[in-house]
């Protein structure tokens, strides 16, 4: 691809990722903006960039960009947290607790050393699934499934982080890292729907497409 | 019977330790073969970390060349850091490779790539996490072949109760080789058993099966002898040497790691071995002869391989790449075919002439001009007779103006200490040489902005040289030489301030030369060091010194040897060394004489460019020079930007 590069000493290819998922999160929605040095069929892209990552690195759909950054256009995360081995009942405990509270400071070490934030005010929605399909590999096991949607903010508020704030909250531990999944990200709106970001750039064009 | 992946549980380990990404694979160049469509499976390990192992070109190289064949499956595996290792323990996840996450315990074999003696301990690490009993002669059918390569298995005695075998010399044909021997073995439904696998493997006169040797001491701890066991296997086992490179154009298609690794680039070899003579040189000895990979070959790999890969970086490797025949063209033919993309070229620069420097100019024409690298390796002109490395210090002064003159503003230049009949003032000349760069360089540029580094290594004294006899300077005399080199760097503080320098501890080198030259009862000592917790001994952050002084200490004396017995103490002419009965090729006679002529500082010319001067190499091995030139030119590529979608 003629992907186009910064200039300087050491040329970095024009790649942004929109806030890119944590380490040892599942997505299945992130977004990125490729720079390019002359146009490309965005599909042929699309197929691209397919083939060459990784299995389950798999890329869904390109559009061209139209005005303003995606980043302007993202402004909340959806996530699914599976719990394996906690009771939905207690769960469903914590998370009303942690609705009930005006504010939920958690810890977490960052680049600048141990902070200390509210994990509460971000949180849009957070409600235990209906009764749950069993995660792949814990058949047998309890799970509670909550989700959740988060406001992007200064410091991010990530899914671990909420996590913490229902152990703060109500004492909930899980006994196996939970597996966490980012569902959709987008533009958040007044009825508390996530709007995909490039549905304003896909415009009656339909390139590309799933 | 199939085999499952163990990374379920694995996965459940990941969001507990560092860089989690070094463990998952999938990446470009990455093959996941069905288990049960092969016949022969190899596990290949780089036994450092993913970081340091990944970008490999031996493991790379036999990784596709297994591949490539229908019938059989290769994966890869590297060292775990400590924290994964204690979390796998703890839950029960063996050794996995990184591609299909199969158990290494699975593989037919478990194939080792030894660049360095300081992995050792990793292989240990990897033994015991895979199940696989650590010493050789406690596996049986259920275990894979445990095969070690690389240059050290030049000398793999001190892992000789570990190890089921070695291949000296270049893998590419001696994979297939083995393969086909293994298939046979298995299509006749194992016949005779671990045992007659092993016998097979040795009668190829060039596989060295430990166990089929038996090795007697004598009083004083020198070795007697070491002889076969057995009627039906080799004296002596011979090194394997690939001839045509460009019949063995690999890697074609590059591993693009996804996590951060040391060298992110196309490499491609240009020349395998080098006949410059340098006496310290393990791989210049083991290597030889040289043979060329042609231009057009050369131009071929470079195109197809960014292609593959999208790399943006090519590095031009070998032994002295700027000695091969055709470099110069080669060097402004792929400079004009990537002079408008983004693409880097490199040449790693050890030869200090100004050739280089054109070279170097050539190949930066996009305008990134990284820093240049010279290699004079002894600081005064006598240990440079000693060590066979032909540069003058005028040579030198002038390359490095040169250089400056023509815009560079740093220069990095390469040493040794601690070679044989080095004295304080021999590490006292690299001060006044790096003064002088200077002092010179200043004036030829008309600016002070100019910088040199001087870096140092620890001279280990390698198998297969003629250095192998000689004794080993101790850490604390090296550690003194450098201080006092530090202060004489200093002694002219506007000239100090210009000059860089790094250097490695003596304690360190001194246990590589330890594992380099020692025998099979220096096994001992890394299986005490590993019970010990020793890892990752090749990162300072990992290695201990003490760890390993009390290793020794403590198994050693009982067998009438010591530390100070395998490394300080030189060798006679008579002394059976460990590695006698594994053939570089080099006779050992013209060895002793090189060792000789070191000792009244007289030189030995490159075999490329003068008459032979009878190493033993080609006619031992029946191998012979292959070099250029070709004639041939690089033509222009239709430019590389146009859009492309892989088929």
């Amino acid at each position: 691809m003629p992907i186009a590069y910064s200039q300087g000493f050491t040329p970095h290819p024009k790649i942004s990722y929109a806030s890119a998922a944590p380490t040892g999160v599942g997505s299945e929605a992130e977004y990125l903006e490729i720079g390019l040095q002359a146009p490309v069929d965005p599909e042929q892209l699309r197929a691209a960039l397919d083939a060459a990552l990784s299995p389950g690195l798999d890329v869904l759909e390109a559009v061209i960009a139209g005005e303003g950054s995606l980043a302007d256009r993202i402004d909340a995360s959806r996530w699914q947290l599976e719990l394996p081995g906690v009771d939905p009942g207690d769960a469903e405990k914590a998370v009303t607790a942690f609705l009930d509270s005006a504010e939920v400071l958690v810890e977490r070490m960052t680049k600048q050393g141990r902070r200390t934030f509210d994990a509460r005010a971000a949180v849009t929605r957070c409600a235990l699934a209906g009764e749950p399909d069993l995660p792949s590999g814990a058949v047998g096991v309890r799970c509670a499934i909550i989700d959740l949607v988060v406001r992007q903010v200064t410091p991010a508020v990530r899914p671990d982080d909420v996590l913490s704030g229902l152990r703060v909250v109500a004492g909930l531990e899980p006994p196996v890292p939970p597996r966490v999944t980012r569902l959709a990200q987008g533009t958040l709106t007044a009825q508390g729907e996530i709007v995909d970001p490039l549905d304003a750039d896909r415009g009656d064009v339909g390139i590309g497409g799933r | 019977m199939s085999v499952s992946s163990v990374f379920p549980q694995l996965e459940q380990l990941l969001p507990r330790v560092s860089k989690p990404i070094q463990y998952v694979g999938g990446e470009l160049g990455a093959v996941v073969k069905d288990w049960d469509a092969t016949t022969v499976r190899w596990a290949l390990m780089y036994p450092d970390a993913y970081e340091v192992g990944l970008p490999n070109q031996g493991v790379q190289i036999l990784y596709e060349v297994l591949n490539e064949q229908e019938d059989v499956l290769a994966e890869r595996t590297y060292a775990v850091w400590p924290d994964l290792e204690a979390l796998m323990k703890e839950n029960g996840v063996p050794q996995f490779t990184v591609d299909a996450h199969r158990p290494v315990k699975a593989f037919d074999v478990f194939g080792l790539s030894f660049a360095t003696e300081l992995g050792y301990t990793n292989m240990l690490s990897a033994l015991d996490l895979a199940g696989i009993p650590l010493d050789s002669a406690d596996r049986d059918e259920t275990h894979p072949i445990v095969l070690a390569g690389g240059h050290a298995s030049f000398n793999p005695e001190p892992i000789a109760d570990f190890i089921d075998a070695a291949v000296l010399g270049d893998g590419e044909e001696a994979v297939l080789e083995i393969t086909g021997i293994i298939r046979d073995w298995k299509a006749e439904g194992c016949p005779g058993g671990r045992d007659e696998l092993l016998l097979r493997l040795a009668r190829t006169e060039s596989i060295y099966v430990p166990r089929f040797y038996d090795v007697d001491y004598l009083p004083d701890g020198r070795i007697q002898r070491v002889v076969p066991n057995r009627p039906d296997v080799p004296f002596r086992v011979a090194k394997r040497t690939t001839m045509d490179l460009d019949a063995w154009p690999y890697p074609k298609k590059p591993l693009v790691p996804l996590a951060e690794t040391v060298h992110e680039r196309y490499a491609v070899e240009i020349f395998r071995g080098c006949t410059r003579g340098c006496r310290f040189c393990q791989a210049g000895m083991i290597t030889r002869p040289v043979r060329e990979r042609s231009i057009t070959t050369v131009g071929q790999m470079v195109k197809e391989g960014l292609e593959f890969s999208g790399f943006n970086e090519v590095g031009l490797l070998s032994l002295s790449s700027a000695d091969h025949s055709e470099i110069g063209d080669m060097c402004s033919g792929l400079a004009e075919q990537y002079a408008d993309t983004n693409v880097s070229l490199s040449l790693p620069s050890t030869r200090v002439d100004a050739f280089n420097i054109d070279l170097a100019q050539e190949l930066s024409r996009n305008g990134r001009r990284t820093g240049l690298t010279f290699a004079p390796e002894g600081g005064s002109e006598r240990i440079r007779k000693v060590i066979n490395k032909m540069v003058t210090k005028e040579d030198l002064i002038r390359t490095v103006v040169t250089a400056y003159s023509n815009g560079w503003r740093q220069v990095k230049l390469y040493f040794m200490c601690g070679l044989p009949t080095e004295t304080d003032e021999d590490v006292l000349e690299i001060a006044h040489m790096a003064h002088e760069v200077i002092r010179a360089g200043r004036e030829a540029a008309g600016t002070k902005d100019i910088r040199c580094t001087v870096s140092i290594g620890g001279f280990v004294p390698k198998p297969h040289t003629p250095f192998q006899w000689a004794s080993m300077e101790r850490p604390e005399v090296i550690d003194a030489r450098l201080r006092l080199l530090k202060q004489e760097i200093n002694s002219d503080r506007s000239l100090g301030r210009a000059i860089g320098f790094r250097y490695h501890d003596g304690e360190p080198s001194l246990i590589e030369g330890l594992l380099s030259r020692g025998d099979r009862r220096v096994g001992k000592v890394v299986r005490r060091v590993w019970e010990k917790g020793g890892r990752f001994d090749g990162w300072s952050e990992h290695f201990s010194y003490a760890r390993w002084v009390e290793a020794c200490d403590e198994v050693l004396p009982e067998m009438g040897v010591d530390l100070d017995w395998f490394t300080t103490r030189e060798r006679e002419e008579q002394e059976v060394l460990p590695w006698d009965h594994l053939d570089s090729g080099l006779d050992k006679d013209w060895l002793w004489q090189d060792w000789q002529d070191s000792m009244s500082e007289f030189e030995q010319d490159d075999c490329r460019w003068t008459p032979c001067f009878d190493c033993g190499v080609c006619p031992s091995m029946d191998t012979e020079i292959q070099i250029g030139p070709t004639g041939k030119k690089l033509l222009p590529l239709t430019p590389v930007n146009n859009l492309r979608v892989p088929a």
